[in-house]
Order: C-alpha cells, then structure tokens, then sequence
C-alpha cells in the first residue's frame, strides 16, 4: 500500500472556533493507483491534501495517522516532514502558474530548488530535459522567465518540477480547472504518463470534475463536509453509485447529448451544513431524500463490495 | 433582435500600443426572439469581447451590431437608458459583481434610483420579490444579507432578478455558471431555460463547455481566435461537426458514457497566432496549402450550418453545392 491515512482530522482555527473541514478520513491507495478526489467547493478536499504535504496555520493537525510506504509520515511536524516533502510526497498546487518566482529564469529556479535539497542538478539535467520532451515543451524554457510562457506551459513546467525526484506520492490540486477543453485532455493524459513513466508510485488528483476522473483515475473519492461519503473503483463510482449524494452529484451533470427540453436535469437542494458547528449524524441529512431516522447516527464508512466503501445507513441496511 | 454585421475589435497591444490584435475578427451572426444561442470556445477565442460590445462596455473597432434594427453605437441618453432596460449582463464571477461592504440587496436600490424612481417603496419592494421567487430564491432568506453570507449559486441567481426587475429582453450570460458546484450550476441553467420558455428571454450564452451550450441553446456558434469557424442548429453542430476544430473540441470534452480515444491532441501550434490564412491550419490535422493563405469564407453545408474550412469543397456537402 503506497498511502494509509488512518482517521485523519485537520481543522481551521478561527476566532469563533475550529472549523472542522477534515473529520476523520481513513482510506488508502494502492501502489500504481491514481485515485480521483471528488467534492465540491468546501467538502475538504483540498485540505486533505494540502495536510499531506505542509500543513500550516490556520490548519490545525488534530489527530490520525498517515503511512506512506510503510513509514508514518509527521505530518503534524512542519521540520520533521521537510525531508519528506517533494522527494517522497510532492504536490503540483491549485493556480500552479503563480507558483513559479517570477525573478528567476526556469533553469536557475529549478537548479536552485534542487540544490536546496542536495541533489546535483547536472545529474539531472538529461532525464530534465526528457521529461520536458514528454509534456511537449522546448529545452528553451529553461532559459526564460515564467512571464514569458503562457499559463498552460508554466503549469506543465510546474508538473515536470514537481515530479522530478520521484516522488512516491503525487497530489495534482485542480491542475485541469482553468484550462481549456483540448489542453485540459493533454494535462490529464501527461498525468497518467508520469503513472506510467513511473515518475510517481501513486497519485491523488483533486478535483470537483468527476467527468475528467472517469478519464483517467483507478478510483474515486467522494467527499462530503469534512467526511468521506463514497470510495470505488472509477466505473463503480460512476455506473452504480451507493451513497445518495454522489448519485445526485452524478445524476446532475449535464453531458453531450442532454437538452433541457429532452431530459431535465436537477440540482441538489438546499447547501453544505457548517463546519464550524456540524451536525450530529450524517452530514448529507439535511439534504438528502432517502434520510431516515437512523440517520441521526452517524454512518461508518465501510466496504460494501471488495474496494467500495459508502458511508450511508441505506446502503448498509 | 440582435444582429452582428462583420464585427471587429482590434486591441492595441505592447508597451507603447504598437502591435495590433484582433481580437474578434469579422464575426456576423443573429440571435432571434426567444432563441438562446451559445457562444463557444475556448480562452483567447474572442467570446467575452463579444458580449462585452453588445452591452456597449466596449465599442467594435468596425462592423456594426443591431438591436431590433438600431445600431446600438448611435444610442444616447434616454435611447441608451431604454436599451440596458432591455438588454442585460451577468457576468462569470459573482462575487465580485458585489460590493462587500454593502448588503447584497444594494444591487436592487440601484436598478430602482436609477430607472425606476417614481415607483413608491411598497410596489417597489412586491417586484423586487416577484423577482426573487421568479430566480427561485426565498426572499427571507437574501434580502439584508451581505455577499459573504450567501453562496455563489444565491448571488448568481440575485444578479439575474436584478436583470428580470428592468424587464429584460435580452441577457448576455458570460460563463455564468463556470464558477458554480455542480449541484446548483444545474439549477440556475433550468432558470435560464424557464426565463426563455415563459417569458420569451433570448440568451446569448458565452461558455467554454459545450456540455453547458448543449443543455440549454437552440444554436451554436464556434469560434476559434476571434473567427466563426462553425454555427448552426445546436443538435447539428455537436452531432455531425464539420470543422476539425469544433471535432477536436467535442473528442476532448471528458463525458461520464465513454473514455476519451487516444488521439494526440498537439499542443503545438497553439502560440503561432496566423495574420493571413486560416486561423486554424497550425493546428489543423489535415491542412492544405491554400490554409495557409487564403481565409475561407463560412459556407452552408446544410440549411443554417454553416462552416468555414477549404475541406468542405472536396467533401460530399461541397460536391453536391457546386453541382446544385
């Protein structure tokens, strides 16, 4: 198993009290699995996983376990996981176009990044060069500045930098949401390239996009206000979905095909509960049609079938 | 109700303004009564210039856009005032659409200063709940709110009561849901349907998702660097395409019934911006010579589809024009 995260609580500190955006994740991913991360604005994924690579005030570590190959990873401890960061777990951010220092050209930001970590980069510098190759930008980047690529070549050159140790673990944060259709489809084909290339053991790919998921990722996340609804393998997820929510989330995207005067589409009513005083009992209560009493209660995330976990008394019952 | 005739916007780019980059290039197509038509593509593709210059925000550079028959450039004072009564924006992202330190219900003070003062507080205060209940909000539960105490999706749908207080006939819809969980984006693309369908609204809606166009529009219009590459009936554009930008476009969208097919997509090509030719051949997998230095024209390759591509001549639908 590449990662286990094992009751996982990360919460935001405010003035007006903890703000529970992470309330005990356990799952795993397996080695060579890219696994999809689905919610939508506020359920606490990108929170999940941000807190595994550097987790920094307002967030606040508040309890559970994380293993990465084996090894517990101290999330908790911002000195203890430098070692780890980047070279066992590395993440390409959310907006990873500003990520890159603007006063630096390319080639001395990444020599200077490497050299931080002691790591030679002539060493590198040929398997560089290919990887450059494989997201189909020119060597000429590595003597310009960031203002001079576009936003989509300075998120792959993010993603060549971000995997160029190896990682174990790589987290993709949204890398796919500002781009356009046919340069969207690229990005999350190089994503599965660097799966394959073995640049990267395992994968975590955020995103609210379930369709983008369905294209690329062994197995889907869902989550829910802080809460794991749903986890599967990606044709599961998609055909046979168990946990009500993530059968509306799916049942309200429109695809090619749909016209409103066909077939109408609904949303889901009502919003997310808050997280600062959340609900006893299951979080998607309050909005989902099939709640009961039991529901009161809250549901534990289990397996239903070999790899499908559902956090829902009905699917349970 | 809405005409473009060859609309044009050349921007003046560079440190002292020296280069020139046309936006959107010769671009014509109509919108009729009740008709939602999407406009689609990609960034850069010249579709918020566009909406931008039917709202007057901006004026075309040449080429003229009519509204029933006037051109909108020649409006002033009261002519200018009764068009945004009947011509309105909503915009991508609706947070900012808002000031913050205002409640949210400011928007609906402004609307009624400025184009509605003589109605009396208590009729004023019904429309502005009519409204509310016409986008599907409770009026409990927005009105004396700031804009951080409601969701995207409450602030979007404010922001098109606020269109309906003026009685509008035509909306421009700029990526209005792009920001939206998938949860309620669906909801307020039902809303605009039903604004449509009961009260005879045309849409023009700009989007880079041609799932989005799909759901709600009659027509479609592609475009590609600032050129229609492609419009027609909606069902005719997405299910026999015949530009390969508008095929290419629809083989990446990612859908949930069928994976994508390999088939490299080049990123390559995509800088080059061509000054003659088509706007396409860099990237075109089957380009000709003549791409490289003639434009085509858009060419009716069935009533109402229109596509502009030096392969419609040697394909069927060509042959059978030439001849017929």
């Amino acid at each position: 198993m590449a990662l286990k995260v094992e009751g996982l609580r990360v919460y935001y500190q405010t003035l007006r009290g903890d703000v529970r955006a992470l309330d005990g994740a356990s799952f795993s991913v397996g080695d060579g699995e890219i696994m999809g991360l689905a919610g939508e604005s506020g359920c606490g994924k990108s929170t999940l996983g941000r807190s595994l690579i550097l987790l920094k005030p307002p967030m606040k570590y508040v309890g559970g376990e994380v293993l990465l190959d084996g090894d517990p990873l101290p999330i908790w401890d911002r000195e203890r996981m430098a070692p780890y960061r980047y070279k066992k777990v590395s993440i390409i951010p959310q907006q990873a176009m500003n990520a890159l220092n603007p006063t630096r050209k390319i080639g001395r930001l990444i020599r200077e990044l490497l050299e931080a970590r002691g790591v030679s980069s002539r060493d590198l510098l040929p398997e560089l060069k290919r990887r450059l190759d494989l997201v189909e930008l020119s060597h000429e980047v590595l003597k310009m500045y960031p203002i001079e690529l576009s936003g989509g070549m300075k998120q792959r050159v993010v993603m060549v930098i971000s995997t160029l140790l190896d990682p174990s673990l790589l987290i993709a944060d949204e890398v796919t949401s500002a781009l356009d259709v046919s340069t969207q489809k690229r990005v999350a084909e190089m994503l599965v390239g660097f799966r394959d290339h073995k640049f990267v053991r395992s994968m975590i790919v955020i995103t609210h996009d379930i369709s983008i998921l369905y294209q690329i990722a062994d197995s889907i996340l869902v989550m829910y206000a802080g809460k794991l609804a749903e986890k599967g393998p990606t044709e599961a997820i998609v055909r046979r979905p168990r946990h009500p929510y993530t059968q509306l989330l799916i049942s309200s995207l429109p695809e090619i095909g749909v016209r409103h005067t066909e077939r109408r589409l609904s949303g889901i009513p009502g919003s997310p509960p808050p997280l600062l005083e959340p609900p006893q009992g299951c979080r998607f209560r309050e909005r989902c049609p099939v709640a009961f009493d039991r529901c009161r209660e809250e549901p534990p995330f289990e397996e239903l079938a070999p790899g499908h976990l559902v956090a829902c008394w009905r699917a349970h019952g | 109700m809405v005409e473009l005739e060859r609309v044009t916007k050349v921007y003046r780019v560079g440190t002292f303004g020296g280069r020139a980059l046309k936006a959107v290039d010769e671009v014509s197509f109509e919108i009729a009564d009740g008709e939602v038509v999407s406009l689609i593509g990609e960034s850069g593709s010249g579709k918020t210039t566009i909406g931008r210059m039917i709202l007057r925000l901006i004026p075309p550079t040449s080429g003229r856009i009519l509204f029933s028959g006037m051109d909108i450039s020649t409006l002033k004072g009261k002519a200018l005032k009764d068009y945004y009564r009947s011509v309105q924006g909503v915009f991508q992202d609706p947070f900012s659409s808002y000031n913050p330190i205002f409640k949210a219900d400011r928007v609906f003070r402004v609307v009624r200063q400025e184009f509605f003062p003589n109605v009396e507080e208590g009729e004023w205060g019904k429309r502005v709940e009519g409204a509310l209940r016409a986008v599907g909000l409770a009026p409990g539960e927005v009105l004396g709110k700031y804009p951080h105490q409601l969701s995207g999706g409450q602030l979007q749908r404010l922001l098109i009561a606020r269109a309906l207080l003026l009685d509008i006939r035509f909306l421009v819809a700029d990526e209005v849901i792009s920001m939206l969980d998938a949860s309620t984006r669906i909801d307020v693309l039902n809303l605009l349907a039903e604004l449509k369908g009961e009260r005879g609204l045309s849409i023009l809606f700009i989007t880079h998702d041609l799932a989005l166009g799909h759901y709600l529009s009659d027509r479609a219009v592609i475009l590609y660097r600032g050129c229609v590459v492609e419009r027609g009936p909606i069902d005719r554009v997405f299910g026999k395409p015949y530009h390969p930008y508008t095929r290419m476009l629809l083989s990446s969208v990612p859908r949930l019934d069928r994976k994508w097919e390999e088939g490299k997509v080049g990123l390559k090509g995509q800088q080059a911006a061509p000054t003659k030719g088509c706007v396409y051949h860099a990237r075109c997998p089957f380009p000709y010579e003549s791409c490289k230095g003639e434009r085509p024209h858009l060419v009716e390759v069935e009533p109402g589809h229109l596509v502009a591509c030096h392969r419609i001549g040697e394909t069927e639908v060509g042959k059978c024009r030439r001849q017929g």
